[in-house]
């Protein structure tokens, strides 16, 4: 059954490439992307009980780690074209900032 | 029919239910026509296949280390993939992306008021010149 479980992801994974090649727009890319590390993780997991050696769930746990954060950070730089600092340049005197910085603090 | 057994086949019947989740799931990723569907058939395997095919193996592994590490990864991405699928609609969204038929729909942006369009166009002003 596990087998079973193998064949399906794998096939769920090579049907999730074809979109993440021909997604028309970045979206579906990155939504191919993310489905794809979700395939992956449980796919590693599955091959694990199936050669009977299931220390692979390790390697499961740091893949769905990097896959959240590897989407977010696509998104991110997609949107602002930047993956560092991305608050927006200030505005107005610096007294004017100052006072801005202090609200922001309080609440 | 004892306990064992009994584990056994819920077991794998959730495996094979997971299983089937995850293929839908691939085959709506693949054929559906529009982002926007994507998003709801990537939603199934993010949701529903990965925490019955979690479960399952949680089952078959009984109380081990492995079961808990597979809940951990079972809870991880039980609140990851929901929120980086959100991500991604929300992004799409804001970058001006509407579902496909969506225009029919949008004759309410006339009856807007103009001060709701002003603050709508500032928000949206400093991105069309990046991008």
């Amino acid at each position: 059954m596990f087998a079973a479980a193998a064949i399906a992801l794998f096939i769920g994974m090579v049907i999730v490439l074809f979109r993440l090649y021909a997604g028309p727009t970045l979206y579906d890319r990155v939504l191919a992307g993310n489905a794809f590390g979700t395939y992956t993780v449980l796919f590693i997991g599955v091959l694990g009980f199936l050669t009977g050696r299931p220390d692979f769930l390790d390697i499961a746990l740091l893949y769905a780690l990097i896959n959240f954060v590897g989407t977010i950070v696509v998104l991110k730089y997609f949107r602002y074209r930047a993956i560092g600092d991305t608050s927006p340049t200030p505005r107005g005197t610096p007294a004017e900032r100052g006072r801005l910085k202090d609200q922001g603090a309080k609440s | 029919m004892s306990l064992d057994v009994i584990m056994d086949i819920v077991s794998w019947i959730a495996i094979l239910a997971g299983s089937a989740f995850m293929l839908i799931g691939a085959i709506g990723t693949l054929r559906f026509p529009d982002f926007w569907a994507r998003v709801h058939a990537v939603s199934v395997t993010d949701s529903a296949g990965m925490l019955l095919l979690t479960l399952g193996m949680c089952i078959q592994g009984g109380f081990t280390l492995v079961t808990a590490k597979l809940v951990i990864i079972g809870v991880f991405l039980f609140i990851t993939g929901p929120t980086a699928t959100h991500a991604v609609a929300n992004a799409a969204l804001v970058s001006g992306f509407l579902p496909k038929g969506a225009d029919k729909f949008c004759s309410e942006k006339k009856k807007l008021s103009p001060e709701v369009k002003k603050t709508k166009a500032k928000k949206r002003a400093p991105l069309k010149g990046k991008l």
